[in-house]
């Protein structure tokens, strides 16, 4: 019962949203290989201004806004060759600071070798009953914890000191070819202490009390490249999403396909589906990125790339399209109207797709050459926003009031 | 003791390229160095103590591996930076 009732409240806040979105302007905070950029709209989402770069020559893995204040960005960063760190703004992006204590491991004790954070992966702002907490994840594998707006980083050793961390992640040799990397941090909008985590490689993980604790949450994730498919953990999700309205509700691209789970079903709450076998055979379903419908938890939208053979990891026979199920994964529509027609061989990254919260909704890509594509009604007709920035990392939509 | 700074890290020390710390070794300096110019060090030295890649650091010219490596007052460090990359 009660949490029927809060989702019911979620849901008049995300109408009122979408009501007063209407009107907005939406900004994509854009991270790149080379730095960081701000794309601008019109209210019509018609015209684009590009700012930036912001910290030109640093990669940029994540760039976020805070949505309990609407004017505090975070930006995950390293160059090539200095130590990683986050910045930070209060001011939407006119001025940046560094954070004090970036996110590091502990100091191994004298004889052992320790873990080094190679760079910041993802950022994820805290519940909104917690509003100085943010969330990181790095490559390697690491959870870090700020509760001071992002200054200061603590490790949440109930993950990175866990006894089982070094057989859940794999180890060094079982991750993306720059890094093995946590990522999809999740937080349940009802309850703070309830989180999810999606590591490459190591799975999707579960916590109820936040992140002292965490258990596998993988039952129904094939592993077709290891010897057991159906293990424990040792899955490779690239990028997994809650439903910020029935957040029982959560989706899944996988290196293995297109997963969905209800968590309030009594017969398959604890069962990942894979709903990416009703995707045409030609195209398959693989891919990064996954984005969720803000309103409609039965609407997502996926950008499939070549998983066949060596894994290419570009669009299938160099015809990108999105794809999405407006039914929770029965059936799904192509979406390439305006797109290339053929010889694209652009990636869209795990982080790079992204909606926003207007009606129809907005989608928006970046490419591993630079484009950033939007559309303004739900994929059916796409348009280049903009040419010739950096390889794209990641893209957020927000709203401008 | 004078210490060159490579252009990465002149954010740090209001773009100055020759500043001045104190330290009998390198750690001391690099503790120093971060007194002067918070975060500086980390962007240098790992959280388990080692240099980073691509990161290195030369007394009176001679490159040195280790952060227990002494130093004199009259000590130049250059701290450099192999900028590889694409």
């Amino acid at each position: 019962m009660k949490k029927t009732v809060q989702k019911s409240a979620l849901a008049k806040s995300a109408s009122k949203a979408a009501t007063k979105s209407a009107g907005n302007s939406v900004a994509l905070l854009v991270a790149t290989k080379k730095g960081g950029f701000i794309l601008v709209s019109d209210p019509k989402r018609r015209q684009w201004e590009t700012r930036g770069p912001i910290f030109l020559g640093n990669i940029v893995h994540h760039m976020v806004l805070d949505p309990r204040d609407g004017k505090t960005l975070l930006m995950a960063a390293k160059t090539g060759h200095l130590g990683p760190t986050v910045y930070r703004s209060t001011n939407f992006g006119k001025t940046w600071k560094e954070a004090a204590k970036p996110p590091a491991f502990a100091k191994a004790p004298d004889g052992q070798k320790g873990l080094v954070v190679d760079h910041v992966f993802w950022l994820t702002s805290g519940h909104h009953s917690e509003p100085n907490v943010w969330y990181a994840g790095t490559s390697p594998q690491g959870l870090f914890r700020s509760e001071d707006g992002g200054d200061t980083w603590e490790s949440v050793t109930g993950f990175n000191d866990h006894p089982m961390r070094s057989a859940w992640t794999g180890g060094g040799q079982d991750g993306t070819p720059d890094g093995p990397k946590m990522h999809s941090i999740l937080i349940d909008p009802r309850d703070a202490n309830h989180m999810y985590i999606g590591m490459s490689s190591g799975g999707v993980f579960e916590s109820t009390d936040k992140g002292a604790d965490w258990k596998p949450f993988n039952v129904g994730c094939v592993v077709d490249f290891l010897p057991d498919p159906n293990p424990e953990f040792g899955q490779d999700p690239h990028c997994v999403r809650l439903h910020p309205l029935n957040p029982d509700i959560l989706y899944q691209q996988n290196h293995c396909g297109i997963y969905r789970i209800d968590r309030s079903s009594p017969e398959n709450g604890n069962r990942w589906a894979r709903i990416g076998e009703k995707m045409p055979k030609a195209v398959g379903d693989i891919g990064f990125p996954m984005v969720l419908h803000p309103r409609d938890p039965n609407t997502c939208w996926v950008f499939p790339m070549d998983g066949t053979q060596v894994w290419p990891r570009t669009a299938p026979g160099g015809k990108p399209a999105a794809y999405v199920t407006r039914n929770g994964g029965k059936k799904w529509q192509r979406l390439d109207n305006g797109l290339p027609a053929g010889q694209a061989w652009f990636t869209v990254f795990r982080q790079a797709m992204t909606a926003d919260a207007h009606d129809p909704v907005g989608v928006y890509f970046g490419t591993t050459g630079g484009e950033i594509w939007g559309s303004t009604n739900e994929g059916e007709k796409w348009t280049c926003l903009v040419r010739h920035l950096p390889h794209v990392y990641a893209i957020e939509a927000v709203e401008l009031k | 003791m004078k210490v060159y700074i490579p252009s990465p890290l002149r954010s740090y020390t209001a773009q100055q390229s020759e500043v001045q710390a104190t330290g009998a070794t390198i750690a001391e300096l690099l503790t120093d160095l971060n007194r002067q110019y918070p975060g500086i060090r980390f962007r240098m030295i790992d959280e388990q103590d080692a240099i980073r890649p691509h990161m290195r650091i030369f007394v009176n010219g001679e490159q040195v591996w280790g952060l227990d490596t002494s130093l004199a007052a009259a000590d130049e460090v250059h701290i450099l930076q192999a900028l590889s990359g694409g």
